[in-house]
């Protein structure tokens, strides 16, 4: 009996059962200890409450209002905005299909295609993995250069897509890319894949580097015999986290296809085939000044990444244990 | 007698030397049989490769990288090519007379605005350096706070900090103009640069790379009684520099490629890729000096990663998720 109250006094002030008085006054007293570690979070923190936290957890409230950022206070309309998404606005429900495809491409595919060109790349010799990440590293550092697509694309003949198929004898007459409706979607995913080697890749080409060399000769011992059989039992599990970051950054660039559709096939592009919902946002929130509406749509997008995110986490976690 | 009688040391040495002779020959033997094991081997130790699978590899990689280069090779073709050699039918994928004529159209066109495009030019450097230089003091500090430290709500604020990764700046755009609108921010330099600062991939790569350097190192520093402020730039930081020197780069990529046409509409303030948008604007005329825009801008942000590649790897290696 005495040895237990003995041991149970050792325990550290955290671990033992405490009154929530007195578990105040010690996260107090731990705060004030710490006062320089808030004092350097401090500048960082401020910012990134104003400029990311705030604006990601305003879109709710906004969400319920009828707001055009010109009458204060925005006028309360409760579920409004979610009942005209869901049900009225058919633009929207078109929108919803276009991100799902654009997500797939965009996502799985460019993951899987980011993987294996990591993986290409680190079996070369160490002049070639440079150069050969900084090729397809280069479009996404790039900035706006995408808009040389339109010359590749182009729908006269002085387009060089037209002017190869033309010249090869494949068609005979310019075709639309990025004004037909059957074409446009398709272009737009090729770009939208051509700029998305970003930081993922990265991740990954370094994950790749990081791989103790020593496991493939104990791999080899074991009895693994090819490539692929290396790829999937050593490679792939030893690289969980850095998958795990790549798998982030694809979620992001999957959910916020935009901008390059945008700037390509204008925008309303035809029949709305790369209207994503963050063109319909763009469209509510910078172009009708519709803030309310535009908000609920970013409050909707955010949860589908949050939840999106979790769903790949627990499955690539359950993959790696 | 005596010479045959041999003191106790000498007696070691010799039994040393013999040791020594035997350990040298048996270590030149394993020495020879590795050699030869290698040999039968090969060179590479990793199953299944051979020079054939590597030349595949690089015929293969080459093949994409070709059409991941072709639009940037095309832009640089279309950005030397003179105006008449633009509409040529059908296009051709050189110039045949190449000028930098589009380089000094970019120039005029620009320059006849209503303010010289040097003021342009000197927004893009300023707005670039100024978010660059806070982002990475601030990301640091907080970084080094944030992988080292235990104080209450740390672990809370690093789960905060990896779930905002998803939340770039391309999606809370619209949520953050309201925010600046209210704030007043709106058509200010500080439109332009204070969103930039509070980035959480800076702080995320930064927390990750600082949690490999061992604690022993930063108590040490403690004892020695460093303050927290000394600890994180006196030591911290210099051990860390690849990281540094990664979020540098990823800071001026995107700063030098943001466009604030929506936050600000003074002339005065706009930076280059603004402009370049509003010239642009002008249509399939402009071509040579847009494609001459685009390739202008796309040579600093290139340079600086190719200078320090080697750096932005290592980083990255640190970058994962451990749940």
């Amino acid at each position: 009996m005495a040895a237990e109250t003995q041991k149970k006094e050792i325990l550290l002030p955290n671990e033992r059962k405490m009154s929530f008085k007195e578990r105040w006054s010690y996260t107090w007293h731990e705060m004030k200890r710490n006062k320089m570690c808030y004092i350097m979070l401090a500048p960082f923190m401020i910012f990134f409450l104003v400029f990311t936290i705030v604006p990601v957890c305003m879109s709710l409230p906004i969400g319920f209002t009828d707001f055009d950022m010109a009458h204060f206070p925005p006028k309360f309309v409760g579920f409004q905005n979610y009942y005209t998404m869901f049900l009225e606005d058919d633009v929207f429900i078109g929108a919803i299909r276009t991100t799902l495809i654009f997500a797939i491409f965009t996502g799985p595919l460019s993951y899987v295609l980011s993987f294996f060109l990591a993986w290409l790349i680190n079996e070369l010799h160490p002049v070639l993995k440079t150069v050969f990440t900084l090729i397809f590293y280069a479009p996404s550092m790039a900035g706006n250069i995408y808009f040389v697509w339109q010359l590749i694309f182009s729908g006269d003949t002085y387009g060089y897509l037209n002017a190869a198929l033309t010249s090869l004898g494949i068609t005979t007459a310019a075709i639309q890319w990025l004004t037909d409706a059957n074409y446009v979607l398709i272009c737009v995913i090729i770009v939208q894949l051509w700029v998305s080697m970003g930081a993922g890749f990265l991740a990954m080409r370094a994950g790749f580097q990081g791989i103790d060399k020593a496991m493939y000769e104990a791999g080899a011992i074991e009895g693994i015999s090819n490539r692929w059989q290396e790829l999937i039992f050593i490679t792939i599990p030893s690289m969980g986290p850095q998958l795990m970051f790549a798998a982030v950054m694809q979620i992001v660039s999957a959910f916020t296809v935009d901008i390059v559709g945008r700037s390509l096939a204008g925008f309303p592009s035809t029949d709305y085939k790369v209207h994503t919902i963050m063109t319909h946002a763009f469209d509510y929130g910078w172009i009708r000044y519709e803030m309310g509406y535009s908000s609920a749509i970013c409050f909707v997008l955010f949860l589908a990444m949050l939840i999106c995110n979790n769903l790949i986490g627990k499955l690539l976690g359950k993959y790696m244990n | 007698m005596a010479k045959k009688e041999l003191k106790p040391s000498q007696i070691a040495a010799q039994i040393e030397a013999e040791n020594a002779a035997a350990l040298e020959a048996l270590r030149k033997r394993r020495e020879k049989e590795h050699r030869k094991m290698e040999k039968s081997k090969g060179t590479n130790k990793q199953v299944g490769k051979s020079w054939k699978n590597d030349i595949g590899i690089f015929v293969f990689l080459s093949l994409l990288g070709l059409f991941m280069l072709l639009p940037i090779y095309i832009a640089i073709v279309t950005s030397i090519k003179p105006v008449n050699e633009i509409f040529i039918m059908p296009p051709r994928l050189y110039a045949m007379d190449p000028t930098f004529d589009n380089f000094k159209d970019l120039f005029v066109v620009a320059n006849n605005s209503w303010v010289p495009f040097s003021r342009n030019v000197f927004n893009s450097i300023f707005v670039t350096v100024a978010a660059t230089v806070l982002h990475v003091l601030f990301a640091c500090t907080a970084g080094f706070v944030l992988a080292k430290c235990r104080f209450p709500g740390a672990k809370i604020i690093n789960k905060i900090v990896v779930i905002a990764l998803l939340f770039n700046s391309q999606v809370t755009y619209i949520m953050q103009y309201i925010v600046m609108a209210k704030l007043g921010m709106i058509n200010t330099y500080s439109a332009l640069i204070l969103p930039l600062i509070a980035s959480s991939m800076g702080l995320y790569l930064m927390i990750q790379s600082v949690s490999t350097i061992p604690d022993a190192m930063i108590e040490a520093a403690k004892v020695d009684g460093a303050g927290l402020m000394r600890i994180c730039w006196g030591i911290v930081m210099p051990n860390s520099k690849p990281a540094v020197m990664t979020i540098i780069i990823f800071q001026f990529q995107a700063a030098w490629n943001s466009n604030g046409g929506s936050l600000v509409y003074d002339e005065a303030l706009k930076t280059i890729p603004t402009v370049v948008q509003q010239i642009a604007a002008a249509g399939i005329a402009r071509q040579g000096a847009i494609a001459a825009s685009a390739v202008v801008l796309m040579i600093p942000p290139l340079a600086i990663f190719i200078a320090a590649q080697s750096n932005v790897m290592e980083t990255m290696a640190h970058a994962g998720m451990k749940d």
